[in-house]
């Protein structure tokens, strides 16, 4: 740690340190951030940002960016800010990590930040004329500046890209997102292959698409605002209500930042529970996803396939949780109740239909020659770009990238569990089709060594003992799980004037499918317009999880 | 009078009030035999053949899925022709939170589709915002922007609550007035005097 805050006090004279949180926090005046950013990634190895979390401090207007090195797996973050709240302006970084680009703008749509040297500086999730930005302290949220309208939006075309002069004068260039004689075609936000409501303004030359611009926003429901205004144990129902698909592991990610930061100790069958919980949740996300994939492509009779399997896990979940979908299982502190007498019965039947079933499944589709045209080669991935546009899960797995959490950074009970991570290296659809088919069989390994270990443990102790009020001490806590999708992160700001009932002062959820949707315009690229379809599938990004 | 359905009995309904107050009030001033005969025809091959509209916007649309999968098989009942163009469907299902974007979207594709249509609202959002109500984007409940004619609370509602509420379409359909008053237009002088 020392011999690193060395080596960035070398690059930057000005940067200030601060050790007393959990991970090495960065303190960086505007002006040095973008050369700063430049030599921690190229000589420091930080090639991979995790999460851009924007915040408002009341006197100031600014960012964290929490940045990992992906070979040591180290973390660290820096704090970067400005005073000025009429026109405040940061440099931006996403020419050093393309991921940003999309992080800048949601942080420009939230906050109102511009940042300097962005390409495409437009809103992400609000309307294009909507008035101001509601993750503001001082936002107004009454009706009468944000009423609702039934007009139908114009398209923003029209782009901004603030850039600094010589001089330091920082003028605005305006562009176009599209040219006047590209032939462009809307697909959605109301179409049945975009798998929810997602849009996307596709260019095409003849058949083969030129550009993607996504526009998101459809569902963006605004957790994060809604957040700052519940106790901590209030703001757990949202967690399972972004990715549906990852409810069960959403939930604990939150769960154990709240841990970690008020120092609870969960019993042991809990985190054993839980570890269950997570994992029965991804198998049914991937067959949900292998139901999709093949209904995209239309091989409705493999989709009928995932969901009759998809069944047993929600009995099990109905059985023990009392409900099918958004179970609310999961607390603070452990699981709300144990689990239901027949569960270890009902998980051992679930993974052996599973996996008799999945050799199934690679007979029906995985070798049919329709697939593989659709699949093979289609939609390139390359492991570079991968990490520029931090890709977690099984879709940045198939572009040879490690980044399993549950390998990485053990949370849970993970490290005491023998399970593979799987990666491939083509990085196309059929690969990360692949990667979901064989982490499936590795759920289940974890889940049958789960079940002796539930079986044999003695204790029957599922929560820990809570206070009933929970309260924070003074600080910020980022914590990461692997979600069905990829790497989930929670952050959070404890307020501490807020009494007796303590609410967070942010609360921010970097959710995997918001980087995924990134890397739509790249992967789909040169590619047919019909395999936009097929492209989307593979990577499988849930639309709630990306609009929060 | 006993409002039959072929799917579920008439006893087994909840709430067999309203629906009977509701067929009181239409035949009320009595029927014409031919009209009346030719309601009861084609208001037996509408809820039989019922065609969703589906407009999944989160997580009820994933059950949605699953009513269309293979344990709870909506085939059983005519609703299984899901179609992604209003112009062919007879009913919009609204799974899931409507934001300020959405809303214009979802009013133009319900004044897209065709008469007789049907709204019926899925889950808490749907029905009145859920718990995003208190957001600064969502729409609290569909039924600000669009009329609804069943809501299905739950969040997300059980694959049995989805049928219990298509079950209620069904009946309602059963005895609207096709021919009779449903989808007649106004008279000028009617116009004026309702507009009053």
């Amino acid at each position: 740690m020392a011999d690193i805050k060395e080596q960035i006090a070398a690059m930057c004279p000005e940067a200030q340190f601060d050790e007393t949180g959990e991970l090495l926090l960065i303190l960086v005046p505007d002006a040095q951030w973008h050369a700063l950013a430049v030599n921690l990634k190229e000589q420091l190895g930080f090639d991979y940002l995790t999460a851009v979390v924007g915040m408002d401090w009341k006197t100031s207007l600014g960012c964290y960016y929490y940045l990992t090195n992906s070979a040591t797996q180290q973390m660290l973050h820096v704090r970067v800010e400005t005073e000025d709240r009429e026109c405040p302006l940061l440099h931006s970084v996403s020419d050093v990590w393309s991921v940003a680009n999309f992080q800048e703008r949601e942080v420009y749509d939230f906050y109102g930040i511009a940042f300097i040297g962005h390409p495409d500086m437009r809103r992400f999730f609000l309307r294009n004329d909507w008035v101001g930005h509601p993750l503001r302290k001082d936002y107004d949220a009454s009706d009468e500046v944000n009423p609702l309208r039934l007009t139908d939006e114009q398209n923003e075309d029209d782009t901004c890209r603030w850039v600094e002069g010589a001089d330091g004068k920082v003028t605005c260039v305006k562009g176009k997102t599209f040219e006047d004689d590209e032939y462009v075609i809307n697909v959605g936000p109301q179409h049945p292959s975009t798998h929810g409501v997602m849009r996307y303004r596709v260019s095409l030359d003849g058949e083969m698409v030129r550009k993607v611009d996504v526009v998101s926003g459809y569902i963006h429901r605004g957790i994060e605002k809604l957040c700052e205004n519940l106790t901590f144990p209030q703001t757990l129902l949202y967690t399972e209500r972004m990715d549906y698909m990852s409810a069960m592991q959403n939930r604990h990610c939150l769960c154990l930042c709240i841990e970690k930061a008020l120092g609870i100790e969960v019993p042991r069958r809990a985190e054993l529970i839980r570890l269950m919980m997570d994992e029965l949740m991804r198998l049914s996300s991937h067959l949900l996803s292998y139901g999709c994939l093949t209904m995209d492509q239309g091989a409705t009779t493999a989709f009928f396939y995932g969901f009759r399997d998809r069944e047993l896990i929600y009995d099990i979940f109905d059985k023990t949780c009392g409900a099918r979908m958004s179970m609310s299982y999961q607390t603070i502190g452990g699981v709300v109740a144990d689990v239901h007498p027949d569960f270890i019965a009902d998980v051992r039947h679930a993974c052996d239909v599973i996996e008799k079933n999945l050799k199934e499944y690679h007979q029906l589709f995985t070798g049919n020659v329709i697939a593989r045209n659709r699949m093979v080669g289609v939609g390139l991935l390359s492991r570079e770009q991968a990490l520029d546009y931090a890709i977690t899960g099984p879709s940045g797995r198939a572009s040879g990238v490690s980044c399993d959490v549950r390998k990485k950074h053990p949370y849970s009970l993970y490290d005491e569990f023998e399970f593979d991570e799987v990666t491939r290296t083509e990085g196309d659809s059929m690969a990360r089709y692949m990667v979901r088919m064989d982490e499936m069989v590795q759920s289940i390994k974890i889940l049958r060594q789960a079940c002796d270990k539930l079986e044999q443990e003695p204790g029957n102790e599922y929560i820990a003992k809570v206070p009933k009020l929970i309260k924070l001490p003074a600080g910020h806590w980022y914590q990461q799980v692997e979600a069905s999708r990829g790497a989930f992160g929670v952050y959070i700001e404890a307020d501490l004037e807020s009494k007796p009932f303590q609410k967070p002062y942010r609360m921010h959820f970097q959710s995997p499918c918001f980087n995924l949707v990134g890397v739509v315009d790249l992967t789909c690229r040169d590619n047919m317009v019909a395999d936009l379809i097929t492209i989307t599938a593979s990577i499988d990004f849930v639309i709630p999880d990306i609009d929060r | 009078m006993e409002v039959k359905i072929k799917s579920m009995k008439h006893e087994d309904f909840k709430d067999n009030e309203y629906i009977d107050n509701l067929v009181e009030q239409l035949r009320a001033g009595g029927t014409n035999i031919v009209v009346g005969k030719l309601d009861q025809l084609i208001n037996w091959g509408i809820s039989n053949s019922l065609w969703p509209f589906c407009f999944g916007t989160s997580c009820c649309a994933i059950e949605f899925m699953c009513l269309g999968a293979a344990r709870y098989d909506m085939a059983r009942y005519g609703f299984e022709v899901a179609r992604n163009s209003p112009r062919q469907a007879d009913y919009i299902m609204c799974q899931g939170t409507i934001t300020y974007r959405m809303a214009p979207v979802l009013k133009r594709l319900y004044e897209q589709m065709a008469e007789p249509k049907y709204v019926i609202a899925c889950g808490g959002c749907a029905v009145s915002g859920g718990p995003f109500k208190n957001s600064y984007c969502v729409v609290k409940g569909i039924d600000e922007i669009i009329p609804v004619d069943v809501y299905v609370p739950g969040c997300p509602p059980r694959p049995e609550a989805f049928f219990y509420g298509l079950m209620q379409l069904q009946r309602k359909i059963k005895v609207q007035k096709y021919f009779g008053g449903v989808n007649r237009k106004e008279k000028l002088d009617e116009k004026a005097l309702n507009a009053e």
